[in-house]
Protein backbone atom coordinates (compact mmCIF):
# COMPACT_ATOMS: atom_id res chain seq x y z
CA UNK A 1 0.00 0.00 0.00
CA UNK A 2 1.26 3.43 -0.78
CA UNK A 3 2.06 5.81 2.25
CA UNK A 4 -0.66 8.31 1.82
CA UNK A 5 -3.09 5.00 1.88
CA UNK A 6 -1.01 3.52 5.30
CA UNK A 7 -1.89 7.13 6.54
CA UNK A 8 -5.64 7.56 5.55
CA UNK A 9 -6.07 3.72 7.14
CA UNK A 10 -4.38 4.39 10.47
CA UNK A 11 -6.40 7.63 10.14
CA UNK A 12 -9.67 5.45 10.10
CA UNK A 13 -8.41 2.86 12.79
CA UNK A 14 -7.81 5.81 15.21
CA UNK A 15 -11.60 6.80 14.44
CA UNK A 16 -12.42 3.64 15.07
CA UNK A 17 -10.78 3.17 18.25
CA UNK A 18 -12.05 6.21 19.34
CA UNK A 19 -15.68 5.55 18.32
CA UNK A 20 -15.83 2.21 20.50
CA UNK A 21 -14.00 4.02 23.27
CA UNK A 22 -17.38 5.98 23.73
CA UNK A 23 -19.61 3.33 24.20
CA UNK A 24 -17.66 1.68 26.91
CA UNK A 25 -17.16 5.51 28.97
CA UNK A 26 -20.38 6.92 31.05
CA UNK A 27 -19.54 10.51 30.12
CA UNK A 28 -20.17 9.63 26.01
CA UNK A 29 -22.39 7.43 26.89
CA UNK A 30 -24.87 9.54 28.75
CA UNK A 31 -23.66 12.83 26.13
CA UNK A 32 -25.35 10.22 23.90
CA UNK A 33 -28.64 10.31 25.32
CA UNK A 34 -29.17 13.44 27.40
CA UNK A 35 -30.13 15.27 23.97
CA UNK A 36 -31.69 12.59 22.66
CA UNK A 37 -33.89 12.30 25.87
CA UNK A 38 -34.56 16.01 26.09
CA UNK A 39 -35.14 16.63 22.51
CA UNK A 40 -37.97 13.63 22.46
CA UNK A 41 -39.34 14.77 25.74
CA UNK A 42 -39.55 18.14 23.84
CA UNK A 43 -41.45 16.79 20.73
CA UNK A 44 -43.34 14.35 22.66
CA UNK A 45 -45.30 17.79 24.52
CA UNK A 46 -45.75 19.48 20.91
CA UNK A 47 -47.42 16.14 19.50
CA UNK A 48 -50.78 17.36 20.85
CA UNK A 49 -50.36 20.68 18.57
CA UNK A 50 -50.92 21.08 15.03
CA UNK A 51 -48.71 23.05 12.40
CA UNK A 52 -51.11 26.35 11.55
CA UNK A 53 -53.89 25.70 8.93
CA UNK A 54 -53.14 22.14 9.42
CA UNK A 55 -53.89 18.95 11.16
CA UNK A 56 -50.09 17.89 11.24
CA UNK A 57 -48.79 17.53 14.47
CA UNK A 58 -46.28 19.86 15.10
CA UNK A 59 -44.38 17.05 17.49
CA UNK A 60 -43.97 15.24 13.58
CA UNK A 61 -42.85 18.20 12.58
CA UNK A 62 -40.07 19.04 14.49
CA UNK A 63 -38.68 15.58 14.70
CA UNK A 64 -37.02 15.90 11.59
CA UNK A 65 -35.72 18.96 12.44
CA UNK A 66 -34.04 17.95 15.11
CA UNK A 67 -31.94 15.19 13.20
CA UNK A 68 -30.77 18.36 11.19
CA UNK A 69 -29.56 19.96 14.59
CA UNK A 70 -28.14 16.71 15.45
CA UNK A 71 -26.33 16.62 12.36
CA UNK A 72 -25.14 20.63 12.03
CA UNK A 73 -24.44 20.37 15.70
CA UNK A 74 -22.10 17.05 15.91
CA UNK A 75 -20.05 18.52 13.08
CA UNK A 76 -20.03 22.23 14.49
CA UNK A 77 -19.70 21.52 18.44
CA UNK A 78 -17.97 18.32 18.61
CA UNK A 79 -14.97 19.28 16.50
CA UNK A 80 -14.44 22.28 18.59
CA UNK A 81 -14.58 20.94 21.89
CA UNK A 82 -11.94 17.93 20.42
CA UNK A 83 -9.63 20.09 19.23
CA UNK A 84 -9.25 22.27 22.11
CA UNK A 85 -9.01 19.86 24.52
CA UNK A 86 -6.66 17.84 23.31
CA UNK A 87 -4.52 20.70 21.65
CA UNK A 88 -4.21 21.61 25.99
CA UNK A 89 -3.91 17.50 26.89
CA UNK A 90 -0.96 17.46 24.49
CA UNK A 91 -2.71 14.81 22.05
CA UNK A 92 -2.14 17.09 19.12
CA UNK A 93 1.39 17.38 19.84
CA UNK A 94 2.04 13.54 20.26
CA UNK A 95 0.45 13.72 16.57
CA UNK A 96 2.91 16.44 15.41
CA UNK A 97 5.85 13.89 16.43
CA UNK A 98 4.96 11.46 14.31
CA UNK A 99 5.05 10.86 10.92
CA UNK A 100 1.90 11.89 8.73
CA UNK A 101 0.63 12.23 12.28
CA UNK A 102 -1.35 15.33 11.92
CA UNK A 103 -3.03 13.87 8.64
CA UNK A 104 -3.83 10.60 10.53
CA UNK A 105 -5.08 12.52 13.92
CA UNK A 106 -7.52 14.88 11.65
CA UNK A 107 -9.02 11.59 9.58
CA UNK A 108 -9.21 10.03 12.52
CA UNK A 109 -11.53 12.73 14.21
CA UNK A 110 -13.44 13.05 11.20
CA UNK A 111 -14.48 9.55 11.56
CA UNK A 112 -15.05 9.94 14.93
CA UNK A 113 -17.23 12.80 14.90
CA UNK A 114 -19.43 11.35 12.33
CA UNK A 115 -19.70 8.17 13.74
CA UNK A 116 -20.55 10.01 17.41
CA UNK A 117 -22.85 12.32 14.91
CA UNK A 118 -24.51 8.70 13.40
CA UNK A 119 -25.07 7.25 16.85
CA UNK A 120 -27.09 10.43 18.15
CA UNK A 121 -28.95 10.37 15.21
CA UNK A 122 -29.91 7.05 15.18
CA UNK A 123 -30.82 7.42 18.71
CA UNK A 124 -33.05 10.38 18.31
CA UNK A 125 -34.80 8.76 14.68
CA UNK A 126 -35.55 5.35 15.81
CA UNK A 127 -37.57 5.84 18.94
CA UNK A 128 -38.91 9.03 17.08
CA UNK A 129 -40.21 7.64 14.33
CA UNK A 130 -42.04 4.93 16.72
CA UNK A 131 -43.46 8.06 18.75
CA UNK A 132 -44.30 9.92 16.25
CA UNK A 133 -47.26 9.61 13.09
CA UNK A 134 -47.69 11.13 9.93
CA UNK A 135 -44.21 10.16 7.96
CA UNK A 136 -43.99 9.42 4.51
CA UNK A 137 -41.43 6.68 3.97
CA UNK A 138 -39.83 5.42 1.13
CA UNK A 139 -36.91 4.92 -0.67
CA UNK A 140 -36.75 7.95 -1.28
CA UNK A 141 -37.20 9.63 2.10
CA UNK A 142 -33.52 7.50 2.99
CA UNK A 143 -31.65 8.42 0.58
CA UNK A 144 -32.67 12.22 0.85
CA UNK A 145 -31.71 11.25 4.52
CA UNK A 146 -28.44 9.99 3.76
CA UNK A 147 -27.41 12.79 1.58
CA UNK A 148 -28.18 15.89 3.71
CA UNK A 149 -26.43 14.17 6.36
CA UNK A 150 -23.85 13.98 4.40
CA UNK A 151 -23.34 16.61 3.32
CA UNK A 152 -24.36 18.43 6.36
CA UNK A 153 -21.64 17.03 7.78
CA UNK A 154 -19.08 18.18 5.45
CA UNK A 155 -20.26 21.78 5.52
CA UNK A 156 -20.23 21.90 8.96
CA UNK A 157 -17.03 19.78 10.45
CA UNK A 158 -14.52 22.40 8.80
CA UNK A 159 -16.22 25.47 10.33
CA UNK A 160 -15.75 23.49 13.77
CA UNK A 161 -12.01 22.43 12.88
CA UNK A 162 -12.07 26.38 12.33
CA UNK A 163 -12.92 27.10 15.66
CA UNK A 164 -11.15 24.65 17.39
CA UNK A 165 -8.02 25.93 16.12
CA UNK A 166 -8.88 29.35 16.58
CA UNK A 167 -9.71 29.03 20.30
CA UNK A 168 -6.67 28.78 22.93
CA UNK A 169 -8.51 26.88 25.57
CA UNK A 170 -11.75 24.68 26.23
CA UNK A 171 -13.26 27.58 28.72
CA UNK A 172 -13.01 30.07 25.78
CA UNK A 173 -14.67 27.48 23.25
CA UNK A 174 -17.89 27.51 25.50
CA UNK A 175 -18.10 31.29 24.17
CA UNK A 176 -17.94 29.24 20.02
CA UNK A 177 -20.81 27.39 22.24
CA UNK A 178 -23.09 30.40 22.83
CA UNK A 179 -22.93 31.27 19.12
CA UNK A 180 -23.81 28.13 17.84
CA UNK A 181 -26.83 27.83 20.27
CA UNK A 182 -28.01 31.23 18.89
CA UNK A 183 -27.87 30.00 15.50
CA UNK A 184 -29.56 26.66 16.69
CA UNK A 185 -32.81 29.37 17.87
CA UNK A 186 -32.69 30.84 14.71
CA UNK A 187 -32.66 27.95 12.86
CA UNK A 188 -36.12 27.33 11.90
CA UNK A 189 -36.40 23.77 13.65
CA UNK A 190 -38.58 24.43 17.24
CA UNK A 191 -40.57 27.52 15.43
CA UNK A 192 -40.56 27.67 11.28
CA UNK A 193 -38.60 30.15 10.31
CA UNK A 194 -41.42 31.64 7.82
CA UNK A 195 -42.93 33.66 11.43
CA UNK A 196 -39.96 34.99 11.91
CA UNK A 197 -38.86 39.18 10.94
CA UNK A 198 -37.09 39.13 7.79
CA UNK A 199 -33.89 39.97 9.05
CA UNK A 200 -33.60 37.02 11.39
CA UNK A 201 -34.87 34.66 8.28
CA UNK A 202 -31.79 35.79 6.21
CA UNK A 203 -29.29 35.22 9.10
CA UNK A 204 -31.23 31.54 9.55
CA UNK A 205 -30.98 30.59 5.93
CA UNK A 206 -26.59 31.83 5.34
CA UNK A 207 -26.04 29.29 8.20
CA UNK A 208 -25.93 25.12 7.98
CA UNK A 209 -28.20 24.75 10.53
CA UNK A 210 -32.19 25.50 8.74
CA UNK A 211 -30.70 23.73 5.36
CA UNK A 212 -30.15 20.70 7.29
CA UNK A 213 -33.35 21.01 9.43
CA UNK A 214 -35.08 21.93 6.15
CA UNK A 215 -33.52 18.54 4.50
CA UNK A 216 -34.38 16.24 7.73
CA UNK A 217 -38.23 17.50 6.69
CA UNK A 218 -38.16 17.05 2.97
CA UNK A 219 -36.72 13.47 3.58
CA UNK A 220 -39.57 12.17 6.50
CA UNK A 221 -42.60 14.90 6.00
CA UNK A 222 -45.57 14.22 2.99
CA UNK A 223 -44.81 16.82 0.27
CA UNK A 224 -48.26 18.93 1.82
CA UNK A 225 -46.25 19.81 4.54
CA UNK A 226 -43.56 22.17 1.80
CA UNK A 227 -46.49 24.15 2.02
CA UNK A 228 -45.31 25.98 5.27
CA UNK A 229 -41.86 26.66 4.58
CA UNK A 230 -40.39 29.62 2.95
CA UNK A 231 -40.68 30.10 -0.68
CA UNK A 232 -43.41 27.09 -0.17
CA UNK A 233 -40.88 24.32 -1.51
CA UNK A 234 -38.25 22.16 0.15
CA UNK A 235 -35.65 23.88 -1.82
CA UNK A 236 -33.55 20.96 -2.58
CA UNK A 237 -31.60 22.94 -5.05
CA UNK A 238 -30.71 25.72 -2.43
CA UNK A 239 -29.83 23.22 0.36
CA UNK A 240 -27.70 21.80 -1.85
CA UNK A 241 -25.87 25.59 -3.02
CA UNK A 242 -26.02 26.21 0.54
CA UNK A 243 -24.18 23.58 2.04
CA UNK A 244 -21.94 22.65 -1.23
CA UNK A 245 -20.61 26.42 -0.68
CA UNK A 246 -20.31 26.35 3.28
CA UNK A 247 -18.21 22.75 2.26
CA UNK A 248 -16.18 24.35 -0.03
CA UNK A 249 -15.30 27.43 2.11
CA UNK A 250 -14.53 25.40 4.96
CA UNK A 251 -11.96 22.90 2.61
CA UNK A 252 -10.30 26.59 1.22
CA UNK A 253 -9.75 27.55 4.86
CA UNK A 254 -9.29 25.19 7.66
CA UNK A 255 -6.30 23.62 6.24
CA UNK A 256 -4.68 26.60 6.50
CA UNK A 257 -5.97 27.27 10.06
CA UNK A 258 -5.43 24.08 11.02
CA UNK A 259 -1.89 24.23 9.50
CA UNK A 260 -1.47 27.45 11.70
CA UNK A 261 -2.58 26.11 14.51
CA UNK A 262 -0.04 23.15 14.48
CA UNK A 263 2.85 24.57 13.66
CA UNK A 264 2.24 26.43 17.08
CA UNK A 265 2.77 23.56 18.98
CA UNK A 266 5.77 22.34 20.82
CA UNK A 267 6.43 20.89 24.07
CA UNK A 268 6.68 24.09 26.26
CA UNK A 269 3.87 25.68 24.49
CA UNK A 270 1.73 22.82 25.87
CA UNK A 271 3.49 23.02 29.17
CA UNK A 272 2.66 26.17 29.47
CA UNK A 273 -1.21 25.27 28.79
CA UNK A 274 -1.08 22.82 31.46
CA UNK A 275 0.72 25.33 33.74
CA UNK A 276 -2.73 27.71 33.45
CA UNK A 277 -4.98 24.46 33.36
CA UNK A 278 -3.72 23.22 36.77
CA UNK A 279 -3.87 26.73 38.22
CA UNK A 280 -7.30 27.31 37.23
CA UNK A 281 -8.01 24.10 38.82
CA UNK A 282 -6.09 24.48 42.65
CA UNK B 1 17.79 8.72 3.80
CA UNK B 2 21.45 8.75 3.26
CA UNK B 3 23.45 9.16 5.88
CA UNK B 4 27.30 8.84 5.36
CA UNK B 5 28.85 7.42 9.14
CA UNK B 6 31.20 10.24 9.25
CA UNK B 7 28.96 12.99 9.02
CA UNK B 8 28.00 14.31 12.65
CA UNK B 9 23.86 13.20 13.17
CA UNK B 10 23.10 16.44 14.73
CA UNK B 11 25.13 19.61 13.44
CA UNK B 12 24.10 22.61 15.48
CA UNK B 13 26.72 25.69 14.19
CA UNK B 14 25.87 29.17 16.05
CA UNK B 15 22.44 28.86 16.12
CA UNK B 16 20.55 31.55 17.79
CA UNK B 17 16.93 32.78 18.89
CA UNK B 18 15.93 35.73 19.60
CA UNK B 19 12.32 36.39 21.94
CA UNK B 20 11.45 40.04 21.37
CA UNK B 21 14.96 41.76 22.30
CA UNK B 22 16.10 39.09 24.65
CA UNK B 23 18.70 36.33 23.02
CA UNK B 24 18.06 33.10 24.79
CA UNK B 25 20.86 31.29 22.07
CA UNK B 26 23.57 33.88 21.65
CA UNK B 27 25.49 31.20 18.96
CA UNK B 28 25.24 27.63 20.02
CA UNK B 29 28.04 25.42 18.54
CA UNK B 30 28.26 21.34 18.89
CA UNK B 31 27.40 18.42 16.94
CA UNK B 32 27.07 14.52 17.64
CA UNK B 33 28.57 11.45 15.82
CA UNK B 34 26.28 8.49 15.33
CA UNK B 35 25.61 6.43 18.56
CA UNK B 36 26.28 9.04 21.01
CA UNK B 37 24.54 10.05 23.72
CA UNK B 38 24.73 14.11 24.46
CA UNK B 39 23.75 15.38 27.57
CA UNK B 40 22.78 19.03 27.47
CA UNK B 41 23.05 20.46 31.21
CA UNK B 42 22.63 24.21 32.16
CA UNK B 43 20.66 26.05 34.95
CA UNK B 44 16.73 26.62 34.60
CA UNK B 45 16.30 28.81 31.78
CA UNK B 46 19.53 28.85 30.00
CA UNK B 47 17.69 27.68 26.80
CA UNK B 48 18.05 23.62 26.83
CA UNK B 49 14.36 23.11 25.79
CA UNK B 50 14.71 25.97 23.20
CA UNK B 51 17.56 24.07 21.90
CA UNK B 52 16.13 21.14 21.76
CA UNK B 53 12.31 22.22 20.28
CA UNK B 54 14.55 23.53 17.38
CA UNK B 55 16.13 20.58 16.81
CA UNK B 56 13.04 18.42 16.86
CA UNK B 57 11.67 20.83 14.10
CA UNK B 58 9.07 21.80 16.31
CA UNK B 59 10.43 25.81 16.79
CA UNK B 60 11.65 27.81 13.84
CA UNK B 61 15.36 29.53 14.83
CA UNK B 62 16.11 32.86 14.10
CA UNK B 63 19.36 32.28 13.06
CA UNK B 64 22.44 30.05 12.58
CA UNK B 65 22.90 26.45 10.69
CA UNK B 66 20.88 23.49 12.18
CA UNK B 67 21.19 19.59 10.57
CA UNK B 68 19.38 16.79 12.30
CA UNK B 69 19.82 13.14 10.19
CA UNK B 70 21.25 15.91 7.40
CA UNK B 71 18.11 17.94 6.86
CA UNK B 72 17.73 21.25 8.57
CA UNK B 73 14.29 20.39 11.22
CA UNK B 74 12.59 23.56 9.69
CA UNK B 75 12.21 21.81 6.67
CA UNK B 76 12.15 18.39 7.55
CA UNK B 77 9.57 16.05 5.79
CA UNK B 78 7.69 13.06 7.04
CA UNK B 79 10.70 10.56 5.62
CA UNK B 80 12.61 12.75 7.83
CA UNK B 81 10.44 12.83 10.89
CA UNK B 82 10.18 8.77 10.60
CA UNK B 83 13.71 8.95 11.95
CA UNK B 84 13.23 11.61 14.61
CA UNK B 85 11.86 10.30 17.90
CA UNK B 86 10.54 12.87 20.37
CA UNK B 87 10.14 11.69 23.93
CA UNK B 88 7.43 14.14 25.08
CA UNK B 89 5.93 14.70 29.01
CA UNK B 90 2.32 13.63 28.74
CA UNK B 91 -0.11 14.67 31.11
CA UNK B 92 -3.66 13.25 30.18
CA UNK B 93 -3.56 13.11 26.44
CA UNK B 94 -5.17 9.72 25.78
CA UNK B 95 -6.80 8.33 28.54
CA UNK B 96 -9.11 6.50 27.41
CA UNK B 97 -6.62 4.20 25.53
CA UNK B 98 -4.93 0.95 26.84
CA UNK B 99 -0.84 1.34 26.87
CA UNK B 100 -0.73 -1.91 24.10
CA UNK B 101 -3.47 -0.44 21.87
CA UNK B 102 -2.25 3.17 21.76
CA UNK B 103 1.90 1.53 21.19
CA UNK B 104 0.33 -0.72 17.98
CA UNK B 105 -1.90 2.37 16.92
CA UNK B 106 1.19 5.20 17.01
CA UNK B 107 3.86 2.02 15.61
CA UNK B 108 1.50 1.86 12.77
CA UNK B 109 2.35 5.22 11.19
CA UNK B 110 6.25 4.29 11.07
CA UNK B 111 5.25 1.23 8.92
CA UNK B 112 5.56 2.62 5.59
CA UNK B 113 9.11 3.97 6.44
CA UNK B 114 10.55 0.63 7.31
CA UNK B 115 13.48 -0.80 5.37
CA UNK B 116 15.14 -4.20 5.21
CA UNK B 117 18.09 -2.79 7.56
CA UNK B 118 16.14 -0.79 9.59
CA UNK B 119 12.76 -2.45 10.55
CA UNK B 120 10.05 0.15 11.93
CA UNK B 121 7.94 -0.23 14.20
CA UNK B 122 8.98 -1.85 17.30
CA UNK B 123 7.19 -5.33 17.74
CA UNK B 124 4.76 -4.04 20.68
CA UNK B 125 5.02 -6.71 22.40
CA UNK B 126 8.47 -6.87 22.58
CA UNK B 127 8.50 -2.90 23.47
CA UNK B 128 6.00 -3.39 26.05
CA UNK B 129 8.43 -5.79 27.96
CA UNK B 130 11.51 -3.55 27.54
CA UNK B 131 10.19 -0.79 28.50
CA UNK B 132 8.76 -2.83 31.81
CA UNK B 133 4.84 -2.31 31.24
CA UNK B 134 3.99 -5.85 30.57
CA UNK B 135 1.76 -6.12 33.53
CA UNK B 136 -0.03 -2.69 32.71
CA UNK B 137 -0.51 -3.63 28.63
CA UNK B 138 -4.04 -3.44 28.82
CA UNK B 139 -4.38 -0.97 31.57
CA UNK B 140 -6.21 2.69 30.51
CA UNK B 141 -3.51 5.42 30.63
CA UNK B 142 -5.29 7.29 32.63
CA UNK B 143 -5.22 4.46 35.31
CA UNK B 144 -1.14 4.38 35.00
CA UNK B 145 0.92 5.22 37.63
CA UNK B 146 3.50 8.59 37.53
CA UNK B 147 6.09 6.28 36.79
CA UNK B 148 4.72 3.84 34.03
CA UNK B 149 3.33 7.06 31.92
CA UNK B 150 6.69 8.12 32.41
CA UNK B 151 7.75 4.43 30.58
CA UNK B 152 4.76 5.07 28.23
CA UNK B 153 5.98 8.32 27.07
CA UNK B 154 10.06 6.79 26.48
CA UNK B 155 7.81 3.76 24.71
CA UNK B 156 6.51 6.21 22.54
CA UNK B 157 9.36 8.12 21.71
CA UNK B 158 10.99 4.76 20.72
CA UNK B 159 8.37 3.04 18.74
CA UNK B 160 9.22 3.84 15.55
CA UNK B 161 13.03 2.89 16.42
CA UNK B 162 14.51 6.21 15.73
CA UNK B 163 17.72 7.34 14.10
CA UNK B 164 17.58 10.21 17.00
CA UNK B 165 16.02 10.37 19.88
CA UNK B 166 15.26 13.67 21.73
CA UNK B 167 14.68 13.63 25.59
CA UNK B 168 13.88 16.80 27.75
CA UNK B 169 14.25 16.16 31.03
CA UNK B 170 13.88 12.27 30.59
CA UNK B 171 13.39 11.30 34.40
CA UNK B 172 11.49 13.87 36.15
CA UNK B 173 9.41 12.44 38.75
CA UNK B 174 11.42 8.91 38.28
CA UNK B 175 12.25 6.88 41.55
CA UNK B 176 15.37 5.86 42.01
CA UNK B 177 14.52 1.83 40.93
CA UNK B 178 12.81 3.36 37.44
CA UNK B 179 15.72 6.09 37.46
CA UNK B 180 17.96 3.20 36.70
CA UNK B 181 16.18 1.02 34.31
CA UNK B 182 15.77 3.86 32.23
CA UNK B 183 19.39 4.16 32.11
CA UNK B 184 19.50 0.45 31.14
CA UNK B 185 17.28 1.38 28.37
CA UNK B 186 19.00 4.67 27.09
CA UNK B 187 22.46 2.50 26.83
CA UNK B 188 20.82 -0.48 25.49
CA UNK B 189 19.04 2.27 22.68
CA UNK B 190 22.74 3.84 22.58
CA UNK B 191 24.36 0.62 21.49
CA UNK B 192 21.75 -0.07 18.99
CA UNK B 193 23.49 2.95 17.31
CA UNK B 194 20.92 5.49 18.34
CA UNK B 195 21.99 9.22 18.78
CA UNK B 196 20.84 10.36 21.93
CA UNK B 197 20.32 14.12 22.40
CA UNK B 198 18.97 14.22 26.56
CA UNK B 199 18.31 17.75 28.39
CA UNK B 200 18.95 17.04 32.27
CA UNK B 201 19.88 19.73 35.48
CA UNK B 202 21.21 16.57 37.41
CA UNK B 203 24.89 16.33 36.55
CA UNK B 204 25.45 12.92 38.28
CA UNK B 205 21.99 11.91 35.74
CA UNK B 206 24.55 13.19 33.09
CA UNK B 207 27.84 11.52 33.93
CA UNK B 208 25.80 8.33 34.23
CA UNK B 209 24.17 8.55 30.76
CA UNK B 210 26.18 10.44 28.37
CA UNK B 211 29.56 10.08 26.36
CA UNK B 212 29.22 13.78 26.24
CA UNK B 213 27.99 16.62 28.62
CA UNK B 214 27.51 20.10 26.73
CA UNK B 215 26.83 22.91 29.40
CA UNK B 216 24.14 25.59 28.15
CA UNK B 217 24.33 28.85 29.81
CA UNK B 218 24.18 32.56 28.80
CA UNK B 219 23.22 31.56 25.29
CA UNK B 220 26.20 29.53 24.49
CA UNK B 221 27.67 26.06 24.92
CA UNK B 222 30.10 27.14 28.12
CA UNK B 223 31.47 23.55 28.28
CA UNK B 224 31.77 20.03 26.21
CA UNK B 225 33.63 17.00 26.93
CA UNK B 226 33.36 13.91 28.52
CA UNK B 227 32.39 13.48 32.21
CA UNK B 228 36.31 12.70 32.77
CA UNK B 229 37.82 15.58 30.77
CA UNK B 230 35.69 18.41 32.35
CA UNK B 231 36.54 16.93 35.71
CA UNK B 232 39.77 17.17 35.36
CA UNK B 233 40.07 20.83 33.89
CA UNK B 234 37.99 21.92 36.62
CA UNK B 235 39.45 19.98 39.89
CA UNK B 236 42.77 22.15 39.71
CA UNK B 237 41.69 23.51 43.56
CA UNK B 238 42.08 20.75 46.23
CA UNK B 239 41.30 21.15 49.97
CA UNK B 240 43.54 19.76 51.67
CA UNK B 241 42.37 18.63 55.96
CA UNK B 242 44.03 17.59 58.78
CA UNK B 243 44.09 17.37 62.80
CA UNK B 244 47.12 18.33 64.84
CA UNK B 245 47.37 17.72 68.30
CA UNK B 246 43.42 17.99 68.61
CA UNK B 247 42.64 20.74 66.30
CA UNK B 248 40.98 20.60 62.82
CA UNK B 249 43.02 22.18 60.00
CA UNK B 250 41.62 23.17 56.44
CA UNK B 251 43.56 24.69 54.14
CA UNK B 252 43.19 25.33 50.20
CA UNK B 253 46.06 24.75 47.78
CA UNK B 254 46.48 24.81 44.06
CA UNK B 255 49.60 22.28 44.62
CA UNK B 256 48.57 19.62 47.12
CA UNK B 257 51.09 17.19 46.18
CA UNK B 258 53.75 19.58 47.67
CA UNK B 259 52.20 21.20 50.26
CA UNK B 260 51.20 17.63 52.05
CA UNK B 261 54.82 16.93 51.65
CA UNK B 262 55.66 19.84 53.32
CA UNK B 263 53.53 18.99 56.05
CA UNK B 264 54.95 15.76 57.05
CA UNK B 265 57.93 17.45 57.02
CA UNK B 266 57.51 19.69 59.31
CA UNK B 267 54.95 17.68 61.54
CA UNK B 268 55.99 14.25 61.08
CA UNK B 269 53.60 12.03 62.98
CA UNK B 270 51.42 14.91 64.79
CA UNK B 271 49.61 15.12 61.25
CA UNK B 272 46.56 12.46 61.57
CA UNK B 273 43.01 12.35 59.77
CA UNK B 274 44.80 13.68 56.59
CA UNK B 275 42.02 13.92 54.08
CA UNK B 276 42.86 15.86 50.09
CA UNK B 277 39.80 16.50 48.33
CA UNK B 278 39.64 18.27 44.95
CA UNK B 279 37.07 20.33 43.73
CA UNK B 280 34.64 17.94 41.96
CA UNK B 281 33.38 19.17 38.63
CA UNK B 282 29.75 18.56 40.64
CA UNK B 283 31.25 21.53 43.04
CA UNK B 284 32.00 23.74 40.25
CA UNK B 285 29.01 23.24 38.10
CA UNK B 286 26.84 23.49 41.20
CA UNK B 287 28.25 27.02 42.60
CA UNK B 288 28.15 28.41 38.73
CA UNK B 289 24.17 27.14 38.75
CA UNK B 290 23.64 28.63 41.82
CA UNK B 291 25.23 32.00 40.60
CA UNK B 292 23.22 31.78 37.71
CA UNK B 293 20.05 31.16 39.30
CA UNK B 294 20.61 34.45 41.46
CA UNK B 295 20.79 36.02 38.86
CA UNK B 296 24.57 37.11 38.66
CA UNK B 297 24.64 34.75 35.48
CA UNK B 298 27.34 36.14 33.33
CA UNK B 299 30.16 36.71 35.86
CA UNK B 300 29.12 32.67 37.23
CA UNK B 301 29.24 31.63 33.70
CA UNK B 302 32.33 33.72 32.51
CA UNK B 303 34.26 31.94 36.10
CA UNK B 304 32.79 28.38 35.17
CA UNK B 305 34.03 28.87 30.99
CA UNK B 306 37.56 29.59 32.79
CA UNK B 307 37.89 26.58 34.73
CA UNK B 308 36.15 24.51 32.13
CA UNK B 309 38.16 25.16 29.51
Amino acid sequence: MSRAGETVRSGFARGGIELRHTFTTSMDVWNYLLPAAILTVVMIFMRDSTVEGTSFSLGSVTMPGALGVTIAFGGLSTLVQVLTIEREDGTLLRAKAIPNGMVGYLIGKIVLVSGMTAVGFTILLVPGLMLFDGFALGLGSWLTLAWVAVLGLAATLPIGAILGSLFANPRNAGLGMLVVMGLVAVSGVFYPLASYPEWLRWIGQSFPIYWTGLGMRSALLPDELAMVEIGQSWRHLETVGVLAAWTVAGMIVAPAVLRRMARRESGSSVAARRERALRRIT
Amino acid sequence: MTQIDDEPVIDVRDLRMRYGSTDVLAGVTFSARRGEVLGLLGPNGAGKTTTIEILEGFRVRSGGHVAVLGVDPAHGDETWRAGIGVVLQSWRDHAKWRVRELLAHIGSYYAPYSTANHVRPWDVDELVHTVGLDAAARTKVTRLSGGQRRRLDVAIGIVGRPDVLFLDEPTAGFDPAARREFHELVHRLADDDTTILLTTHDLDEAEKLADRILVLAGGTIIADGSVDELSRRTSTQAEVRWTEGGRRFVHATNEPERFVRDLFRQHGDAVAHLEVRRASLEDAYMTMVRQFEDGRGDAAVRRFAEVAR
